[in-house]
């Protein structure tokens, strides 16, 4: 006997326990228990988001989004963390995302259930589970120093992007795999190669999923700080980087900074810091979702 | 047909296999680099050396305890908190919920996964240390605990997600068989619901703890970063150090090919054996359980 | 005159479920071969046998020959996506591809490598008329198939499939999902088609088969009973399993 399955004798016993005559008075407490840990979980989210809209915004300026830091970092603005972070998205998009859209199309299209599938497998999981200042030490190991890329915006965008690479594949697995079977048996039916039919109808159908995944792939590496503490974050730069061999100021990396190394920094300052991050962010947490719903409303299968 | 078309779906073909593979070289070249700067670890530095109680790099001392002791302290503490929180959480959204609420939870929880860590820390100094410091107390605010409050904070939405996926998993007719024999929703869920999830409930404390021993820039930045052994109830509430937070912390000011260089690259592939191990369980509970779902269908 | 000879075909897919044992048929050129018989007989395993579609399924072992005008199409060696437009299929459950009704129809000639307007414009208004659904459609081709009816949905898919010039035409089950009057109009479009082609198809009921079989199989189990003219099997079968079951007396 499992105990998934309960036999109908084993709930009737449950029922016979000492608490029965107030079931419904437990029941009543255990729900309001419930709420009150999804409260608990969820207010401090919100209430961390509008702090630091509230506390943040005084500092955003024109100016302080499109200028260059002074006085130690004390004043002035943020322009070269915020192009760093845009040149970073910009590797990870170019070397993650059409690796991770392939493995995922490899995946849900070719890959039949064999001991290599699954060892597939078990290696995205890990690539999921690693921690990020490991990736930092991998990336350090084999782009910084043995490929000789130097700290570089280069560097650290590989390292991203393999970091990044499980939440592509997996999101993007899902949405090919949603797509109906039956599309695929009718395209081979006129003949069509696998290729062309996932060309012309599979990918059409799940890019939304795949968008969502490559967006959510690209907020997480927008938002990580050790794989790139070693690999091409610099403290501080007096100009933008030319080259995808330069060191890079990047908007997480900048707040690290400015909250414990720089001494007497403006609270105001951090503050902005954190928001704008917090905009990257958020902004593109809200383009995926938006790009999910809207997608599930006109879907027609 | 056209040997072009031909041509086209065979290169394809391969380039997409070789993508699917990658995931595997990437597994293996992390694990390769990760030996080859810190196997030597081993040789600059004596085993019970390293494996002794004492970190401090520029007197020569690379005893790994402190920090491992350090990490353990921490997690295990998130872990009290993300736990009853995440699946708290989890079954209120699966369970209780009623719709409209559900579809703000979910993204909600999405969001606070999506936080970054850096952002969380930044707060932890200016808020939640400075707070606790006084609430609790403390000679510094900067400790062990106030690493585990956040940390519980960034595993509850993997915890969340996955053991909301378990139970979104467990048939609706079990729980209408046992409302139909007059149990309350309660009794459902305890006694029915949860039982039934419980593999993925554990996959998802597992991999809970995989994100919180190794998440780095919080812990860093509010755990007070003081190498100390753990022996006591009391060292949650002084300042630790983490195995992540002290490569983060060291790696930028070392020599490289330095003793303190390799030691640090070896306290990586500790982590990395850690989450292999802890990820490897985790899939393999998922697999698991699905073999037996199809045994029992066929 | 044979178009299509089966030669002891054995199939068993690996999950167990529907199979074909020692099955041996000759299907006739330009007529209206029907394959009927209770689910689970193999008459959709055979007709996806036809067009390798079986290919995509999980198949464990299958063995015997399949001669498509002398040529043996079970051979690895032949090529499955000139053998795929040269015998068409169309499904039980219309599939509209997520497209516009144009699209649908020229989908297989693009995927053959045909870009010329004209002859796509040609092939979109020839295959819909002979599907006999030209004049319904006519006036808004670029709006979604999917928008279309049930059964207009289905006979844009004949259409689809027509567009190809196939010389073998598979139907497995076409009308189950749809309303008389709309199976009638596939099946008067079925007797236009044999004129040109050979057509294959697996009947949604009994009464169906005896309407529009010129020759007809009867399958139980996997194994094929009896197969003859259709007149003679319907109002006279030899074995008395297809008598049984023709007279509805079980099924």
């Amino acid at each position: 006997m499992r105990r998934e399955n309960l036999a109908p004798t084993q709930i009737t016993d449950i029922m016979k326990r000492p608490f029965s005559p107030n079931r419904r008075f437990v029941e009543r407490i255990g729900f309001a228990g419930l709420t009150a840990t999804a409260l608990v979980t969820t207010l401090p989210i919100v209430g961390t988001i509008v702090y630091i809209l509230i506390q943040g915004a005084p500092a955003i300026s024109l100016e302080f989004l499109t200028s260059f830091p002074r006085d130690g970092m004390r004043a002035g603005g943020i322009l070269p963390a915020i192009i760093g972070t845009l040149y970073l998205a910009l590797g990870v998009s170019i070397f993650a995302v059409p690796l991770g859209i392939a493995a995922a199309i490899y995946l849900a299209e070719y890959a039949s259930d064999t001991p290599l599938t699954r060892t597939i497998r078990i290696a995205i999981i890990n690539l999921a589970g690693i921690p990020s200042v490991v990736y930092g030490l991998f990336g350090l190991g084999l782009f910084v120093l043995f490929l000789n890329f130097g700290t570089s915006i280069l560097a650290a965008s590989l390292t991203l992007s393999i970091m990044t690479l499980p939440v592509i594949i997996s999101t993007a697995e899902e949405a090919l795999r949603t797509v109906p079977q039956s599309f695929r048996t009718v395209s081979a039916s006129l003949g069509a190669t696998r290729w062309q039919t996932i060309r012309r109808i599979v990918l059409k159908e799940a890019l939304p999923g795949i968008l969502t995944g490559v967006i959510l792939g690209l907020e997480r590496a927008v938002g990580e700080t050790a794989p790139i503490l070693f690999t091409g974050a610099a403290f501080f730069l007096p100009r933008l980087p030319n080259s995808p061999f330069d060191a890079t100021m990047a908007l997480p990396y900048h707040l690290f900074v400015i909250s414990t190394q720089v001494p007497n920094m403006p609270v105001q300052i951090q503050y902005g810091v954190a928001l704008t991050l917090l905009a990257f962010v958020l902004t593109m947490n809200l383009v995926a979702t938006v790009i999910r719903s809207r997608a599930r409303a006109k879907r027609q299968w | 047909m056209e040997k072009s078309l031909t041509w086209r779906e065979f290169i394809v073909t391969r380039a997409i296999q070789a993508s699917g593979y990658s995931a595997i070289v990437f597994v293996a070249l992390i694990f390769f680099f990760l030996l080859r700067e810190g196997a030597p670890a081993l040789t600059d530095v004596k085993l019970s050396a390293l494996f002794s109680a004492r970190w401090y790099p520029i007197e020569d001392y690379f005893g790994v305890l402190p920090l491992i002791t350090g990490s353990l302290v921490v997690t295990i503490g998130a872990m009290l908190i993300a736990f009853p929180l995440g699946i708290g959480t989890a079954v209120y959204i699966s369970e209780i919920a009623p719709r409209w609420i559900r579809e703000i939870l979910k993204p909600l929880v999405e969001l606070l996964g999506g936080l970054p860590s850096v952002v969380l820390g930044f707060l932890g100094i200016l808020l939640v240390s400075p707070f606790l410091r006084v609430f609790l107390d403390l000679p510094t605010g900067l400790t062990a605990f106030t690493g585990s409050l956040l940390l519980g904070g960034i595993a509850v939405p993997t915890i969340v997600s996955v053991a909301e996926d378990a139970l979104d998993a467990v048939p609706r007719s079990y729980r209408e068989g046992a409302w139909a024999l007059g149990a309350t929703r309660w009794q459902t869920i305890w006694y029915v619901t949860l039982p039934a999830a419980k593999s993925g409930v554990l996959t998802a404390v597992m991999l809970g703890v995989g994100r919180a021993i190794g998440e780095t820039m919080t812990v860093m930045m509010v755990t007070g970063n003081a190498p100390v052994l753990a022996t006591a109830l009391g060292s949650w509430f002084a300042p630790a150090r983490t195995m992540t937070a002290t490569i983060a912390a060291e790696m930028g000011e070392v020599a490289n090919g330095s003793a303190h260089y390799h030691v640090l690259f070896f306290i990586g592939i500790v982590l990395f054996l850690i989450s292999l191990g802890v990820n490897v369980a985790a899939s393999s509970v998922v697999f698991r359980t699905k073999k037996r779902a199809e045994r029992i269908l066929s | 005159m044979h178009k299509i000879i089966i030669e002891s075909l054995s199939l068993q897919y690996s999950d167990g479920t529907e199979s074909l044992r020692d099955v041996n048929l000759s299907i006739h050129q330009n007529a209206v071969t029907v394959l009927f018989g209770p689910a689970g007989g193999g008459k959709s395993t055979l007709l996806r046998c036809l067009n390798r579609l079986n290919d995509l399924a999980e198949v464990k072992a299958s063995s015997g020959r399949i001669l498509i005008d002398g040529e043996n199409i079970l051979d690895p060696k032949i090529d499955v996506i000139a053998l795929r437009r040269k015998v068409g299929m169309v499904f039980a459950r219309p599939v509209p591809l997520p497209m516009s009704i144009r699209d649908n129809v020229t989908y297989g000639l693009e995927l053959a490598g045909e870009k010329h307007r004209a002859t796509l414009d040609e092939a979109v208004e020839r295959s819909l008329t002979l599907a006999a659904i030209w004049d319904e459609v006519k006036d808004r081709l670029d709006t979604l198939a999917v928008a279309l009816s049930g059964g207009q949905q289905q006979r844009v898919c004949l259409a689809r499939v027509l567009a190809l010039q196939p010389e073998i035409i598979l139907l497995d089950e076409p009308t189950s999902g749809l309303d008389p009057i709309s199976t009638g109009k596939v099946e008067a479009a079925l007797q236009e088609l044999k004129k040109e082609y050979t057509v294959v198809l697996v009947p949604h009921s009994v009464q169906q088969a005896g309407r529009t079989a010129d020759h007809a199989a009867f399958f139980l189990q996997g194994e094929l009973v009896e197969y003859g003219e259709g007149k003679s099997l319907f109002t006279a079968p030899k074995q008395k399993k297809t008598e049984d079951y023709v007279t509805g007396r079980f099924g």
